[in-house]
């Protein structure tokens, strides 16, 4: 067996309500979990993105990305490796403002971890951290023992190093009409 | 390919929906209405003149009968059903369907937009059910998307590697009026069903096969969807190497023709299996290496250089890695290859095919076809089939003992002769799909080869013969058994026969019941004289053969054995 590692899958797709459910198919049907997912327009308008986080092997990531080129609505799917991609997670953390100032080790927290505070009132106040697993990981950590009243974190974004020529593709195709 | 452009009128959902399916050339849908889809069966109704609907007793059957009539057609086949209950009961034709690459367009009904999601009397999410299943689906929720989609529908079902379309209909867009135009679909931005062929890929596979002592092909279902079989043919004669089949692959190449060495696979023939594991060159051309084909895939053709002719770019190394991949449509890159492949001569390594040839018709084949026991079996049932009919017929199967006899020994001269549920081996296939196999292909003589257990599956479908008049015949192989399951319990679970015999009815009375002409067989004598009078007859017939209960299938490639691990008893 080849060893497991992260994979990014990019999907340059059209925007069909189906597709989000035919992907995950393709996954659920190779019982494969989804580590992370998220979506958004592309660099292209009208072109939509996914990025998906798996935990494969790269024989088998092959192969489900095959599959889910071969999807009608999906215009390319790629898939890269942690070093091929630059990718960060964003993360929410909600504290309940007494803290900020009944514990002064809090603001270093803040200030070492280059966060920064989205909103404040007088009941709670929101830290927004965005970089890798490990530093949202650490900032988790480190505010955990003063109560976090909420934590949320992204699905990964990332672009890739090398150039995904999806607008040559189209340009392609539209020239060949 | 031109614009079939028609000048724009007002009318409602329902009627774009007929006129859509005769721009592309639908003269025939398969289908069972219900309460979300009769605006579009008051229009069937209204068009019944242009547009043929066969009425079908099960939604099932619909698909199946779509589907027969696309394999013996090539056209698409298109079945209709209305939403909840009529839906699902299309989900096991279109799983059929996908798996085996069958093009073909179902029509659902749906209840209106705006109940979406309330729990609506017959409200299925058939959208999110078929999705693993289809090629691709769609919902259409405004009655002006229906020419658009429609065209994209026919245009994906049929074209690339082929599979079913799911086109699902909220009854307000069915009733809603629009200014309808139609445009033929020509292309789609994110689809690319022709893969540009790579000259130097054609090449390397040229250079693999002229320097190959002892090359061999395995053909499939990709050769017939191709329409690729003249070149095919030529290809095999010109290089002079042995061609094997897959069980979609059969009638792609005559039976009879020299080069046409047998089947793959788990129940295919002694020899292709066992020199799969000695060719130096492996071809594989249209065919996805299933494991039915592949037996062990540790064991499997290691020895060789593959080369795999496809269309569809995910096979490639899915199951077995090519050492040379040829992506394009097979037509097309067998006409590349043709000039670049030298004349040559393999005769000597034929032979080994013929010596195991040998071996198995001694060992098998011949006890099959020419018994000498008492009881019937199905090999003489097919064997007297093939006699009267003339290798002409197209032969329908459903799954099961008789499945494999049947493919091993049905004889066929032309293509698209083999009507058979391959990858997902749906009992119940046979019946519907010879309905549609004789209505795609009218003037050819039609016999569904169907086990005892499948049959009553689908059996109600004598009905639409009945109704539809349909000259259909039907061989039941009766063993009362789930035979190729018992065949497996006396195999591998000590003959503890778990819920596998039937007691069965009676086959003929209920026949009769369908005033269809019926005759059971169940001395060797009357074999001969009953087949010839079905082939004689120009109506509907049903045949029982009741033959040896407790016959077994060989060859065998046991699960998860080697292809050279083939056991002949
Ligand atoms: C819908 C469905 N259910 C179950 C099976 C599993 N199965 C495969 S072959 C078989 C027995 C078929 O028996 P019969 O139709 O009598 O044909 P025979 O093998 O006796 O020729 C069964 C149950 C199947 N292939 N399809």
């Amino acid at each position: 067996m080849e060893e497991k590692k992260h994979f990014t899958i990019s999907i340059y797709s059209e925007n069909n309500v189906g597709l989000l459910n035919r992907i995950s198919a393709i996954l659920l049907k190779r019982h494969i979990n989804i580590e992370s997912f998220s979506t958004s327009v592309s660099e292209i308008p009208d072109v939509y993105r996914f990025v998906i986080v798996v935990h494969l092997s790269q024989e088998k990531v092959k192969k489900v990305v095959g599959q889910i080129e071969k999807q009608v609505d999906v215009i390319k799917a790629f898939y890269h490796t942690d070093e091929e991609t630059i990718f960060q997670e964003s993360a929410l953390y909600k504290v309940k403002s007494s803290a900020l100032f009944e514990e002064r080790h809090i603001q270093n927290v803040i200030k070492e971890s280059h966060a920064n505070i989205v909103t404040v009132s007088p009941e709670y106040f929101v830290i927004e951290k965005t970089g890798f697993r490990h530093e949202t990981e650490k900032l988790y950590n480190d505010l955990a023992p003063y109560g976090l009243l909420q934590f949320v974190r992204s699905g990964r974004i990332s672009v890739t190093k090398s150039k995904m020529g999806i607008s040559e593709i189209l340009n392609t195709f539209k020239n060949n009409q | 390919m031109a614009t079939t452009k028609a000048k724009s009128m007002h009318i409602s959902g329902a009627e774009a929906v007929i006129r859509c399916l005769l721009a592309e050339g639908v003269d025939l849908v398969y289908g069972y209405p219900g309460g979300a889809i009769m605006p579009i069966y008051d229009e069937l109704y209204k068009f019944q003149k242009e547009l043929n609907h066969v009425l079908t007793r099960h939604e099932q059957g619909a698909t199946h009968m779509a589907q027969g009539y696309a394999r013996t057609s090539g056209k698409v086949g298109v079945a209709m059903a209305t939403s909840g209950p009529g839906a699902t009961n299309l989900v096991t034709g279109i799983a059929d369907a996908q798996i085996d690459s069958t093009p073909m367009v179902c029509i659902t009904g749906q209840v209106a937009y705006h109940l979406l999601g309330s729990d609506a009397f017959q409200e299925t999410d058939i959208i999110g059910i078929s999705t693993p299943v289809t090629k691709w689906n769609y919902q259409i929720t405004r009655a002006e998307e229906i020419p658009e989609i429609l065209a994209k529908a026919f245009y994906i079902a049929r074209s690339g590697r082929p599979g079913p379309v799911l086109i699902d209909i909220t009854k307000n867009a069915q009733f809603d009026t629009f200014d309808y135009q139609y445009e033929t679909c020509k292309g789609i931005r994110s689809y690319a069903p022709r893969p540009v062929i790579e000259k130097s890929a054609v090449a390397a596979a040229a250079e693999l096969i002229n320097q190959a002592k002892k090359p061999m092909i395995v053909w499939g279902q990709g050769v017939i969807l191709g329409n690729a079989e003249t070149v095919f043919q030529a290809f095999v004669e010109k290089t002079d190497i042995p061609a094997a089949w897959t069980i979609l692959g059969l009638s792609g190449l005559p039976t009879d023709h020299p080069h046409n060495v047998g089947m793959v696979g788990m129940h295919g023939n002694y020899g292709p299996n066992l020199l799969t594991n000695e060719c130096d060159v492996l071809i594989a051309i249209g065919m996805r290496f299933d494991d039915r084909v592949t037996g062990n895939l540790d064991t499997y053709a290691t020895q060789a250089k593959v080369i795999h002719l496809e269309i569809d770019p995910a096979e490639i190394d899915k199951n077995v890695k090519a050492d040379v991949a040829v992506l394009g449509d097979c037509k097309e890159s067998l006409t590349q290859l043709l000039p670049l492949v030298t004349a040559n001569d393999h005769s000597s390594w034929r032979a080994q095919f013929d010596d195991h040839y040998q071996t198995e018709f001694e060992k098998v084949i011949n006890k099959d076809i020419n018994p000498t026991k008492a009881g019937l079996t199905m090999g003489e049932a097919i064997a007297a089939i093939n006699k009267h009919s003339k290798g002409d017929a197209v032969i329908v199967t459903d799954v099961g003992q008789h499945q494999m006899v049947a493919c091993r020994y049905a004889k066929f001269t032309q293509s698209k002769s083999n009507v058979t549920s391959g990858g997902l081996g749906t009992m119940g296939f046979a019946l519907p799909a010879a309905i549609g196999a004789k209505m795609g292909a009218p003037e050819r003589e039609v016999v569904a080869v169907i086990g005892d257990g499948g049959y009553q599956m689908t059996i109600q479908e004598l009905g639409t013969i009945f109704q539809a008049q349909l000259p259909v015949k039907i061989v039941v192989l009766n063993n009362d058994f789930l035979g190729m399951v018992r065949q497996w319990q006396q195999l591998f679970f000590d003959k503890r026969y778990a819920s596998t015999e039937m007691i069965n009815p009676d086959f003929v009375a209920i026949a009769k019941a369908y005033h269809i002409e019926a005759v059971s067989v169940k001395d060797r004598a009357d074999l001969d004289g009953a087949v010839a009078k079905m082939i004689a007859s120009d109506k509907p017939f049903f045949l029982e053969v009741c033959v040896e209960k407790e016959d077994n299938v060989f060859p065998m490639i046991p699960t998860g054995a080697s292809v050279s691990d083939i056991r002949l008893e």
